[in-house]
């Protein structure tokens, strides 16, 4: 029966790929919409186009740093916020205020401060993810188990030592979560800046594609970037799928 | 104290405003960014913007809502159709929406229907999925017990299907209210001529920062009260059904 829905889903999928080419060719504006085959020569096309490339290459290049800045600096603004009462109570609602703000309405101001270059990209990718992690890791250092902790204090654990034995590794598969989250925000934050920015990178390309109604370069384009992203979300569900799996069954 | 923490980064914005040293093209004092409020929405444009901002995401979220509502009930009910069609929906939700906003804007152009498309969309997601997890645990049992007892199929919905599928149910149309309005925002920033987005844009580029944050400040406060609103919505909902 399972085997049986992936069919009948592959089969709806057909279905619809199916239905679009038919309707693209027999009613759709060619200005507006292609179907789906000529969008598939039009995308392998695009691949061997340099300037292309070296535009979704960039946006690649923004996505990974981008995340590494997003989850280290999570992380180091997160543990003193998860270890101490006092820094949480302190700092705590300031960062929920700042994750309250719908972020868009900044990008105009990023890009004043960043140009129009990588560096926007980069620091609004990292404004999108970083909360993800600062907040799991957080909520996380605060759900360390408490009768672990009991007995580290009654075999003499000093603080450091709790730290570091206790509350650091039992974060990890929170924090694998956190980095979930934090890539499909950072994606998030990258693609807005670079549709945001039309002078250059991907919101060139979509603006220029646009304006000279070549809509099988505009879906070869999308597609690719969202291949990207699904790549992408897929790795970081698999490293949490694969960091978590001793949290389920803790008595292995 | 987290009111002092607060308070104190205010006056540390203020006095690092008034010293120089935060340059007030990029971050403006608070007392101008105040004063620009004060004069912002005693002009008409916030409220013309924030009305076109606002229409843009009712048309989204009925469309949404009206779309996702219908299918999520129609694919929930039966438990093939929930396995061939939720992965297939929930791995397009892994794919950015605002990826499709280039093509809205080839197809729509670059007024509100661009906008109100992209907000559908964003909001369409967690209300199908939402609506599907909702009828899709439906009790059987208690469905069953219904049937035996002649319930026709207005009354099973009524009494049976609705009642335990309505706690998840709002709470995806609530997340799609949200993430519409996040979204209608977004579409506005990117390409518009009209909007809240639009304004902020056009503050930043004309050099009037003090404007422009009196708009954003406007713009939280109306994410704010949506999202105010909607969980007191949520939570009355949830005490009516439950009583």
């Amino acid at each position: 029966m399972r085997g049986n829905a992936g069919a009948v889903r592959i089969g709806v999928i057909v279905l619809l790929v199916l239905l679009w080419e038919l309707l693209a060719r027999r009613f759709g504006n060619p200005l507006l919409v292609a179907p789906p085959s000529t969008t598939l020569v039009t995308t392998i096309a695009l691949l061997g186009d340099p300037q292309v490339t070296q535009a979704l290459l960039a946006a690649l290049r923004e996505l990974a740093i981008a995340f590494v800045i997003a989850v280290v600096a999570g992380l180091v603004i997160a543990l003193p916020l998860g270890l101490s009462t006092f820094w949480r109570g302190a700092l705590l609602p300031l960062v929920l205020g700042l994750y309250a703000v719908p972020q868009v309405t900044v990008l105009p101001l990023f890009v004043r401060i960043f140009g129009l270059g990588p560096p926007t990209k980069i620091a609004f990718g990292v404004t999108h993810g970083i909360f993800a992690v600062i907040l799991t890791v957080i909520a996380a250092a605060r759900a360390v188990d408490p009768h672990l902790l009991r007995a580290a204090t009654s075999l003499g654990a000093t603080r450091r030592q709790m730290i570091v034995a206790v509350v650091l590794p039992s974060l990890v598969p929170s924090l694998f979560t956190g980095m979930r989250l934090a890539m499909s925000g950072v994606l998030l934050g990258v693609l807005l800046a670079e549709l945001y920015v039309s002078t250059t990178g991907i919101g060139f390309f979509t603006q220029a594609f646009t304006n000279a109604f070549a809509p099988a370069k505009l879906f070869g384009l999308i597609l690719l970037l969202a291949a990207i992203a699904i790549a992408l979300n897929e790795l970081t569900r698999m490293a949490e799928r694969r960091f978590s799996r001793w949290r389920e069954n803790p008595a292995s | 104290m987290q009111i002092g923490c607060v308070a104190l980064a205010f006056v540390a914005w203020q006095t690092g405003s008034s010293s120089g040293a935060l340059d007030p093209l990029i971050l403006p004092a608070p007392a101008a960014v105040a004063a620009a409020l004060g004069t912002v929405l005693r002009s008409g444009t916030v409220w013309a913007a924030l009305g076109l901002t606002l229409a843009e995401l009712a048309l989204a979220f009925a469309f949404a809502a009206g779309s996702g509502l219908l299918i999520g009930f129609a694919i929930g009910r039966s438990p093939f159709a929930v396995r061939v069609f939720d992965p297939l929906l929930a791995g397009l939700y892994a794919v950015p929406t605002i990826l499709l906003f280039p093509l809205y804007l080839l197809f729509f152009g670059i007024g509100p229907p661009s906008k109100i498309a992209l907000g559908a969309t964003m909001a369409f997601f967690p209300i199908v999925l939402s609506t599907i997890a909702g009828f899709a645990q439906v009790s059987r049992v208690h469905l069953a017990a219904a049937q035996s007892m002649g319930a026709n199929a207005p009354q099973l919905f009524r009494y049976v299907m609705f009642p335990d599928a309505f706690p998840i149910v709002i709470a995806g149309l609530r997340m799609g209210l949200v993430l519409g309005f996040l979204a209608v925002l977004g579409g506005e920033t990117l390409t518009s001529n009209g909007g809240l987005g639009h304004e902020i844009v056009t503050m930043a580029e004309s050099l009037e920062p003090a404007k422009m944050f009196a708009y954003i400040v406007v713009a939280i406060a109306a994410a704010s009260a949506l999202n105010l609103l909607t969980s007191y919505a949520e939570l009355r909902g949830r005490r009516h059904e439950t009583a």
